[in-house]
């Protein structure tokens, strides 16, 4: 699904990324974890596509094509999808609209016809259930006025309705309340199939309770210094990471 | 309905503008060029009655004595008032018994604009008066409506078949006196639309007039006035388009609004003249003076316009508010994409006790566009609890344009609350980007974000155009980004 070979990404001449290599299988599900400023967000964004992040070297894979030639719209037309940990909010743009306009861009990509009008308000009836999204919410404007933790859940919502092949999640918990925490983890397991994966950017272990990662990464300074299964997770909590700091 | 509905949203959806074809049609000219002898020569060619011309004189010896007004933030270039065409007109029969006898050439150009004039292919629930140059080619519905006691019509045939109602209201809300541009189109209008709502009627469609320039050389200056009497409600709205050309052309329109009591009148614009080239050559110079005035308690008029066209514009749609109870409002959404400047807004008067307005502008300016929002709030001495809420927000792309506010707010009586709030915003690259990772391409981002932006102004046009207007405001900003 994705290779990444000695990925060097640097903002604003700045080097951030420092040489990562990592290969996600598709039926996967990758936990990033990491101190803070240490460049998870930064791997995402470049993954992404996001312009002000400069890849100076390296290579992207991504089923089977070259990612990093693909512009950011193309990239999530191929399916893949970024749950913001910031998501930015857009005035008056409600959510129906927003949603509508971009499955139909992705169906315009596939050679599709545009999405009736009964079989959208299915889907969106279907996907708000799966992630507790209430109707009130998806009236409104995207983001807009929104809490923390319903930007969240409104990231795992547009997941669901985009259905991507390859989801990287990036701190998608953060914000949630244990109820929320839950209902958004049951979402991504629901959608999980053997052919799409997940990447989830995380800092706490309790997310992957419920969501149970075949791998766990450590990335540290820009790099990933630890790759191992899901009982890593359970070491970091317990230990912190002045233990990866001091293994340097 | 649906289909009808796709083709114009095709029409609109090609890039650049759409509208800019030329219509070999015969027309009939009068020389260029401006003087007492023209003024009575169009007042002869429209078989006027007396106290018409006597009007159209008067306009002019006024104007005469007036002086382009300076005071807009606007750069126009001179115009040279003997070098324009005051009478174009399609040639046909001097009145028309049925469809047949119009130029097909003219059918088809309608139907090229998405305003088909038979009426079997019109949008249902939509009158239409389409106006080509200086005159009135057709009104659809006209005797269904007159049924309903409504009246809606050319100006032309208003004057000659309901004088005595022209008579009564022409003139009293923009007095040719007003303005420069006011008193030029008093003295040489052509044509534009006529409407009279009874008492007690709810016109029960919407009433539009399409204006088209064709001919070259020509100016328009046309003439619209609505009258809706006690307990009456209407909804009207205006399109235009012109061909692409080199030459700038004038355009000076009068409308005028009178709201007795309990009436409602709701004027939308969607204002889609030649904008000029690139770089900024041709286009439409549209100086246009519109005023309503709430005239009998408690009645209501709401103006809403999305301004994408002209090379210039210079239009404050204004309200009156005389009589108690009264409400006014304004919504506006302008653009100015590559060197298209406008200044625009919209004055308030309170007259009335408890009177109340509302202004909403979003103003959106792209490359080398400048934008003004100038607004008057006035509130007389004896308007006890007035209120006015202003809401003036300005959206730059890019670094080259400019936007620019000029508020001014009078209050001689103490009750008054007056409350003004403005923002200046830009399109965030964090806001592109999460449409772009959705699948969004960069141009339909700058689309929808626009759209959200203008939502508030676009939510008050009637349903049937609001789809065209989202698609016009996104291309008139195409290519504006990245
Ligand atoms: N737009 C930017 N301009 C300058 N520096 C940036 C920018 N974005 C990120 N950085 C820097 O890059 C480094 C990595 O940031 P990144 O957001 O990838 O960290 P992170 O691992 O996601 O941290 P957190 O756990 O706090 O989310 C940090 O030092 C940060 O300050
Ligand atoms: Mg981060």
């Amino acid at each position: 699904m994705l290779q990444i070979k000695d990925l060097h990404v640097s903002i604003n001449g700045k080097e951030i990324l420092k040489g990562i290599d990592l290969e996600v299988k598709a039926g996967e599900v990758h936990a990033i974890m990491g101190p803070n400023g240490s460049g998870k967000s930064t791997l995402a964004a470049a993954l992404a596509g996001r312009e002000m992040f400069e890849v100076n070297s390296g290579k992207v894979t991504y089923r089977g094509e070259n990612l990093l030639e693909l512009s950011p719209e193309d990239r999530a037309r191929k399916g893949l999808f970024l749950g913001f940990q910031y998501p930015v909010e857009i005035p008056g743009v409600s959510i129906v609209n927003f949603m509508k306009t971009a499955i139909n861009e992705q169906r315009k990509f596939k050679g599709l016809e545009p999405i009736s009008a009964s079989d959208f308000l299915r889907l969106m009836r279907e996907k708000k259930e799966l992630v507790g999204l209430t109707t009130s919410l998806t009236n409104r404007s995207v983001n807009e006025g929104f809490s923390g933790g319903e930007k969240k859940k409104n990231e795992i919502f547009q997941m669901a309705m985009l259905e991507p092949a390859l989801a990287i999640l990036d701190e998608t918990d953060s914000g949630l309340d244990i109820d929320a925490l839950k209902t958004v983890a049951h979402g991504v397991n629901q959608l999980r199939r053997k052919d799409n994966a997940t990447v989830i950017i995380t800092h706490y272990q309790r997310l992957l309770e419920y969501i149970i990662p075949d791998y766990v990464h450590v990335l540290y300074k820009g790099r990933i210094v630890k790759s191992s299964g899901k009982e890593l997770a359970l070491e970091l909590e317990a230990k912190g990471y002045d233990w990866i700091k001091g293994e340097e | 309905m649906e289909e009808k509905h796709d083709h114009i949203l095709k029409e609109v959806t090609g890039s650049e503008y759409k509208y800019g074809f030329f219509s070999d049609i015969d027309t009939e000219t009068i020389p260029k060029g401006l003087s007492e002898d023209v003024v009575r020569l169009i007042s002869a060619k429209k078989n006027e009655p007396d106290f018409m011309l006597e009007f159209r004189l008067k306009a002019y010896r006024h104007w005469l004595t007036m002086k382009m007004p300076q005071w807009a933030h606007l750069t126009i270039p001179e115009i040279n008032y003997q070098d324009i065409i005051f009478y174009a007109a399609p040639k046909q029969q001097a009145s028309l018994s049925s469809l047949d006898e119009v130029d097909p050439e003219l059918l088809r150009t309608f139907n090229k604009l998405g305003i088909p004039l038979e009426e079997q292919k019109l949008l249902t629930g939509v009158a239409v008066d389409a106006v080509m140059d200086s005159i009135s080619v057709k009104t659809t519905f006209r005797e269904s409506l007159a049924e309903l006691g409504i009246v809606f019509c050319s100006m032309s045939d208003a004057i000659r078949e309901y004088p005595e109602l022209v008579k009564k209201y022409i003139g009293t809300v923009v007095p040719y006196t007003d303005n420069y541009f006011a008193s030029l189109n008093s003295a040489v209008f052509s044509d534009g639309s006529f409407c009279y709502i009874p008492r007690g009627v709810r016109c029960p469609m919407e009433l539009s007039t399409y204006f088209r320039i064709n001919a070259a050389n020509s100016g328009q200056f046309e003439r619209t006035l609505l009258v809706a009497d006690d307990d009456s409600y209407v909804s009207y709205l205006e399109g235009c388009t012109a061909p692409m050309r080199d030459e700038n052309q004038l355009h000076a329109a009068v409308v005028e609004i009178i709201a007795l009591e309990n009436a409602e009148v709701k004027y939308s614009t969607v204002q889609n003249w030649y904008p000029g080239d690139k770089n900024g050559k041709g286009g439409i110079f549209n100086f246009v003076t519109k005023r309503g005035i709430c005239k009998g308690d408690n009645s209501k008029i709401s103006w809403t316009q999305v301004e994408t066209g002209s090379a210039i514009t210079w239009k404050y749609p204004s309200c009156i508010l005389r009589g108690e109870n009264t409400t006014g409002e304004f919504y506006s959404v302008a653009v100015t994409n590559n060197y298209q400047q406008a200044d625009t807004g919209t004055k308030m008067i309170h007259i009335g006790k408890n009177s109340h307005s509302t202004i909403i502008s979003k103003g959106i300016s792209a490359g080398h566009g400048q934008n003004s929002f100038r607004s008057l709030v006035k509130v007389v001495k004896n308007a006890d609890k007035v209120r006015n809420f202003t809401q003036c927000d300005s959206m730059l792309m890019g670094d080259k344009c400019g936007a620019h506010t000029f508020p001014y707010i009078e209050v001689e009586n103490e009750s008054a609350v007056i409350e003004h709030e403005a923002t200046t915003s830009r399109i965030g690259e964090d806001q592109i980007f999460y449409c772009n990772q959705r699948g969004i391409d960069t141009e339909s981002a700058v689309g929808l974000i626009i759209n959200g932006y203008a939502r508030e102004v676009l939510n008050k046009l009637p349903m049937e155009f609001a789809v065209e207007a989202q698609k016009l405001l996104a291309i008139s900003l195409e290519g504006s980004v990245g």
